[in-house]
């Protein structure tokens, strides 16, 4: 960490490239939903107006925020994220009309609550820094997270796993905002407890090994993660949150022992899972043996859903049937863990290429404002955030092609589920504001003009103040002077 | 409406897609330019013709330079330390080159260090602060000749 090099980019607010960016965002956010509404067999549908009228508006207020209060953000991460939440919303409300279901209002309503989410986080926070105060603190309401699905009475078991509260009417995944809470307590425990881990410990070979001792942390997380694992028959989030961990210890310590020491963790709890849990074995199964007809036929727990979204990938094929024209819902769970197959069919392999870009770009400009960052917690912090979204497209997008077993986590911002919106919302929050640190001009040197004007209006104007108040008084001090001679003959 | 016209619409849905990204990209690209404030030495003549604001500043007039460091008031009040061309750790622990006994100052509060023909003061983290003339330092600033410097309840200038 303190041995990269302090990458510098031009300390420009770029809040104007920003507006025009999100301009071309909120036209393919509300094209896509132009035309799906279009595609509407019952005639013309009304949909795409509120729909693009909610996005465009909750993107300007959120860019009007983020030019009061973090001037100098990236200016890629907004745009990025809009398109793809508009392309999100399009999908889902296409597949409500083959399913005559309403899940794109729902997620409007969510996405605008996520947005507004995010806006309080950037004027609540301002200044990440002050979330490395208290680590147990995130350490502490991560675990209460966790737990809630366990209470009897608010928990629920849903498709197998118990991850569910429902309040009232109201359903949410509390897992998912652990993820953002259990990214500040690494982060904070890491930048306090860096050098203690880094320094001591055994050399074996070319691996500095860690002291015991300092593993501690280390098999903390990989029994919650186990924990979520067996408790709540989740395998998503348990592989989301010791990724996220592994990530964390490597980006703070740049050894590989630890991701060496990991991953023997990942394969030794993986055999035991396929071994004694049947859901997990059921999964390889269905990955292993996917074409087989008598697994695909499977009551629970088949490969019905992922070769169907094969099949679907196939007739997309490179231009895609258009949006409203394929067959997605025959997936089943199209517009949750299926999005990416319903998408890749209806726009093809250059709309899903289009799709994996953004998120490349958007995962790429959070790892920036880490590298930019100039505080240990901003590093981490902005590192383990972005990690975490770059972690859950390539499980989701690789269950959907077959490449890994298909585990139950959400595409960022696109999937229907507010829970996850919401968290990944507020992350973009936290990532904007790791980047106006990292973007803004850094102090340093002695203080000069260049300086003052440099550090933001009220500082230069304060001094300008200052200097003419001085200016005033020097003219009044002449002024006197002129005014009131010197009498020489008063004394005499 | 024609199917012509949505299969148009539909292709013109990707490239306005694909607008968007390169527009990105774009913007990236000039994102990675290296701002000229951001580069360290001596701009060439060629950029000083081309920004003016650029032109390093006249040197100031030459002064005398800094000799000792003389305590004014507080527990070591009267005493003065003769400075060679090395940095000056202050504070209360006893690696400090002047060791202040002020109930006020931390272990390794400021340093006070030469660069050129100047005298610098650096904060290094401590819990009260340090001030130069009336104002708490946030970053290093230079000393000149009897300002002074007020760490706790001790003051100290420099002198020539």
């Amino acid at each position: 960490m303190s041995e990269t090099p302090e990458l510098e980019t031009a300390p420009i607010p770029r809040r104007n490239t920003e507006l025009v960016l999100l301009i071309l965002a909120l036209a393919v956010a509300v094209g896509a939903n132009y035309l799906v509404s279009l595609s509407n067999t019952d005639g013309f549908d009304e949909g795409f107006i509120t729909q693009g009228a909610v996005l465009a508006g909750m993107a300007l207020v959120m860019h009007i925020v983020l030019r009061i209060w973090a001037k100098y953000a990236d200016p890629i991460i907004l745009p990025c994220v809009v398109a793809l939440n508009g392309i999100g919303i399009a999908m889902i409300h296409r597949l409500d009309l083959a399913n005559n279901d309403d899940a794109a209002t729902r997620q409007l309503l969510w996405t605008g609550l996520a947005m507004a989410a995010a806006i309080a986080t950037l004027w609540l926070v301002r200044d990440h820094r002050i979330l490395r105060k208290a680590p147990y603190t995130f350490l502490v309401i991560s675990a209460l997270l966790l737990l809630l699905p366990l209470v009897p009475g608010l928990g629920k078991v849903i498709n197998g796993a118990r991850i569910w509260i429902f309040i009232g009417p109201l359903s949410f995944q509390p897992g998912e905002l652990a993820k953002i809470t259990l990214a500040l307590f690494f982060a904070g425990y890491l930048s306090t407890h860096r050098d203690l881990i880094l320094l001591a410990g055994r050399k074996i070979g070319p691996l500095q090994l860690p002291r015991a001792r300092d593993l501690g942390p280390m098999i903390v997380a990989w029994l919650l993660s186990i924990g979520v694992l067996v408790m709540q028959s989740d395998l998503g989030s348990s592989i989301l949150f010791f990724g996220l961990f592994m990530v964390m210890i490597y980006v703070a310590t740049g050894r590989i022992s630890w991701i060496i020491i990991g991953l023997v963790m990942v394969v030794v709890a993986g055999f035991f899972a396929a071994q004694f849990m049947s859901h997990v074995a059921l999964r390889l199964n269905s990955w292993l043996h996917a074409f087989d007809p008598s697994v695909y036929d499977q009551q629970y727990g088949g490969s019905r859903q992922i070769v169907q979204g094969l099949f679907g990938l196939s007739n997309g094929g490179l231009f895609g049937t258009g949006l409203g024209n394929g067959r997605p819902d025959f997936v089943p769970l199209a517009n949750s863990d299926m999005i990416i197959a319903a998408l890749g069919e209806e726009l093809g392999l250059i709309g899903l290429v289009a799709i994996i870009l953004l998120f490349v770009i958007l995962i790429s400009r959070g790892i920036r404002a880490a590298l930019g960052s100039r505080d240990a917690f901003g590093k981490l912090l902005a590192a383990g955030l972005s990690f975490t979204i770059g972690l859950q497209c390539f499980v989701l997008m690789g269950g959907v092609t077959l490449l890994i077993p298909l585990t139950g986590l959400t595409t960022p911002f696109m999937s229907a589920g507010g829970s996850s919106l919401l968290s990944n919302w507020i992350i973009v929050a936290l990532l904007l504001l790791v980047s106006h640190n990292s973007r803004r001009p850094a102090l340093t040197g002695p203080l000069n003009e260049r300086d003052m004007a440099a550090a933001g209006p009220d500082i230069s104007a304060k001094a300008k103040a200052r200097e003419e108040e001085d200016a005033r008084r020097r003219a009044k001090k002449a002024q006197a002077k002129v005014a009131t001679p010197p009498r020489k003959g008063d004394t005499a | 409406m024609s199917d012509l016209f949505l299969t148009a619409l539909r292709l013109g849905f990707l490239i306005l897609l694909w607008i968007l990204i390169m527009s990105i990209i774009a913007a990236l690209r000039r994102d990675l330019s290296i701002g000229k404030r951001a580069k360290t030495g001596e701009p060439t003549a060629r950029e000083v013709r081309k920004n003016p604001e650029l032109a390093p500043e006249p040197a100031p007039p030459a002064k005398k330079a800094a000799r000792t460091l003389a305590i004014l008031e507080g527990p070591l009040s009267g005493t003065s330390l003769d400075l060679a061309a090395s940095p000056i750790l202050l504070g209360r622990a006893q690696e400090a080159t002047l060791v202040l006994e002020d109930d006020y100052a931390s272990g390794r509060h400021a340093r006070l260090f030469p660069q050129g023909s100047r005298w610098f003061i650096e904060d290094l983290g401590s819990t009260n602060g340090t001030y130069l003339g009336e104002n708490q330092l946030t970053r290093a600033q230079p000393v000149e000749i009897g300002q002074p410097i007020r760490i706790g309840k001790t003051v100290m200038e420099l002198r020539p």
